[in-house]
């Protein structure tokens, strides 16, 4: 195997998100263009950069690579990271736009008036983007060691310096522009490989998959009712997760209005729909040519080394170049998008006490992306669709009761939210850490502990409804004004608080 | 000599439409019993269409793992040489959410237009 098509491949992505991130940089001169592109993004670019930002390293690669291995149950991956989406859409996404807030940490204030809420949803967003990030830069060690033949942390180390260069030089301005583009790499890198490989596959006869492996085409964990537990807790991690992801919320402060919100939610919807499609279709050739990169546990590249296998020559060589720049720029845009999150978080509530402006938010995008970076570097690898997984239950299970009681249950109090956040954070944190330990728990124990979403999200709800009865008198008094500034449309003029 | 003295009718708004207008939106600015009915009613229109949409997703998508898991030789049937789970999981799905997605803001967006309508009006 050559490196040659890798390397033009990464230097090429680099140069181009670069060039992108610097020419978007000619329009962000604002502390506001910083953060949130000063509000005047298009829903159809604002679109396509939520899809690029949100298709990481475990869409693009750790998908194919687990239905490859386990088959059909692992197409509730793609359908839940879609369906976040739907629920999202119908839920929060107008109403987050019109409370007019920068963060996470901003809605839980404004809406609750806590400084409390507002210091607990900062850690939990500055540890739910770390749990994502770290395995991003893993994921770019173990693809460029694949791809070129390059020591495991010289991935992190690239894609670390590439992200804090373009966060800080632009910020959420010509991010927007460089996720766009990213989004289209990305489906670009994965269709036209699949389409010659199609070709190749009808060719040969369309010889069928290798189904040996019992139960590859039932959508279902093994282990009959824990299998089933399994199916339906990753279910409710992946539709409630989504919407409490960091650098899933900050995009929708990018909208100009609710509706514009809604509209750019749909687009979004449609780009993911459209790029599910393919995974899942390399897992299956991956079964009928490379059945024995599962045996050897090395699925995580089949996508990357599928083309060179079936195509041989310099087209295979072209097609593999595509592949990693897909994957390349997958890791590139889902750190930036979480980077820009963290930092920005980091910026309100540690930097900007005592540097100003710009210089505040350059200093925490240093820190966000540097402790992921060294981490990911000492650590031994947690596998790339395994942590993101996790940080979508931990999401689920805190930001979403927030976000969904928040908009919708003028009841909430701030004693309420910080007790639903606690029950929530710590119930799924404990089951992450018990999961990443080495000595696992077998048994149901087990079963609830690597997927505690079924469990933890409930818990966190009733947790946040039941402190806010009863706690009646801490309502916040400006509730009502809030929830006419969330709910009511822009052009009707009222008193929103 | 007694001072002359200007006399005014009361305050008039240009036209009966802004009026009206003010009115009810004042009504929920000022929180009044009216105010918090108007608001309520646009509240659970959105909320009511956000719990159909979720429902449709739940018994259609969320139904699945059930439904394989009481008839698991469902997996073993094929369609045109393609197993049904993949056919449904891998590529049906897909359509359906955006579908659901674009019925949903349809719909939110006609309640909010008639919310707009109903705080043009005159009562």
């Amino acid at each position: 195997m050559s490196p040659a098509p890798g390397i033009v491949a990464i230097v090429l992505v680099t140069v181009a998100t670069l060039a992108i991130g610097t020419w978007g940089l000619r329009f962000s001169r604002t502390t506001s263009d910083f953060f949130v592109a000063s509000r005047s993004v298009n829903p159809r670019l604002n679109a396509s950069a939520i899809g690029g930002e949100y298709l990481s390293a475990a869409s693009f690669l750790g998908v194919a690579g687990l239905v490859l291995t386990f088959g059909a149950d692992m197409l509730w991956y793609p359908i839940g990271w879609t369906a976040g989406y739907l629920v999202l859409l119908v839920l929060v996404a107008a109403p987050l736009r019109r409370s007019g807030a920068y963060t996470l940490p901003d809605f839980a204030e404004a809406r609750l008036g806590s400084r409390g809420v507002r210091a607990v949803c900062s850690v939990l967003v500055v540890a739910i983007g770390w749990l994502y990030l770290l395995p991003q830069f893993q994921g770019a060690g173990l693809t460029l060691r694949s791809a070129v033949g390059a020591p495991v942390w010289v991935g992190p180390v690239i894609v670390g310096l590439v992200v804090l260069v373009n966060v800080t030089s632009g910020g959420m301005r010509s991010i927007t522009f460089v996720q766009a583009f990213q989004y289209w790499l990305k489906l670009t890198a994965l269709l036209l490989p699949l389409m010659v490989l199609l070709v190749v596959w009808a060719g040969d006869g369309t010889p069928p998959a290798a189904r040996e492996v019992a139960g590859w085409s039932v959508p279902l964990a093994d282990g009959g009712g824990q299998g089933l537990y399994l199916t339906y807790s990753l279910i409710v991690a992946t539709f409630l997760g989504t919407m409490g992801l960091p650098h899933v919320v900050v995009r929708f402060y990018t909208n100009p209005d609710g509706r514009a919100a809604r509209r750019t939610t749909l687009v979004v919807l449609a780009l993911l729909g459209v790029f599910y499609l393919l995974p899942p279709a390399y897992g299956a050739l991956g079964r009928v040519y490379a059945p024995e990169l599962a045996a050897s546990g090395r699925s995580d590249v089949l996508v990357l080394e599928l083309p060179r296998l079936v195509v041989p020559g310099p087209l295979g060589e072209v097609l593999t170049g595509l592949v990693t720049a897909g994957a390349f720029a997958a890791f590139l845009s889902t750190s930036s998008g979480l980077a820009i999150a963290v930092s920005g978080v980091l910026t309100q509530d540690v930097t900007q006490r005592r540097l100003r402006g710009i210089t505040a938010f350059r200093v925490a995008a240093v820190v966000a992306v540097l402790v992921p970076v060294l981490v990911a570097l000492a650590v031994p690898n947690v596998g790339v669709a395994r942590a993101v997984g996790l940080a979508f239950a931990v999401a689920a299970s805190t930001f979403c009761p927030l976000l969904l009681l928040g908009i919708w249950w003028s009841r909430l109090t701030a004693v309420g939210a910080v007790a639903g956040l606690v029950a929530g954070g710590v119930g799924s944190g404990a089951a992450v850490a018990w999961t990443l330990a080495p000595a696992s728990a077998s048994g149901w124990v087990g079963v609830l502990l690597e997927q505690p979403a079924a469990w933890s999200v409930p818990l966190a709800f009733a947790t946040m409804v039941g402190v806010s009865l009863l706690t009646p008198g801490r309502i916040p008094p400006h509730t009502r004004r809030l929830m006419v500034r969330l709910h009511t449309p822009e052009a009707v003029e009222l008193d929103r608080g | 000599m007694t001072e002359r003295v200007r006399v005014t009718g009361p305050p008039r708004r240009r036209t009966a439409d802004a009026t009206a207008r003010s009115s009810r939106a004042r009504d929920i600015d000022t929180d009044t019993r009216l105010g918090e009915i108007y608001l309520g009613s646009l509240l659970r229109a959105q909320l009511g269409l956000a719990a159909r949409v979720l429902g449709v997703l739940a018994v259609t998508v969320g139904s699945w793992p059930l439904v394989f898991h009481v008839w698991p030789d469902l997996a073993a049937v094929e369609v045109a040489g393609v197993p049904v789970a993949w056919l449904v999981l891998g590529v049906l799905v897909y359509p359906l959410l955006v579908g659901l997605g674009w019925w949903y803001v349809r719909r939110a967006e006609r309640n909010e237009r008639a919310f707009v309508d109903l705080m043009d009006t005159r009562p």
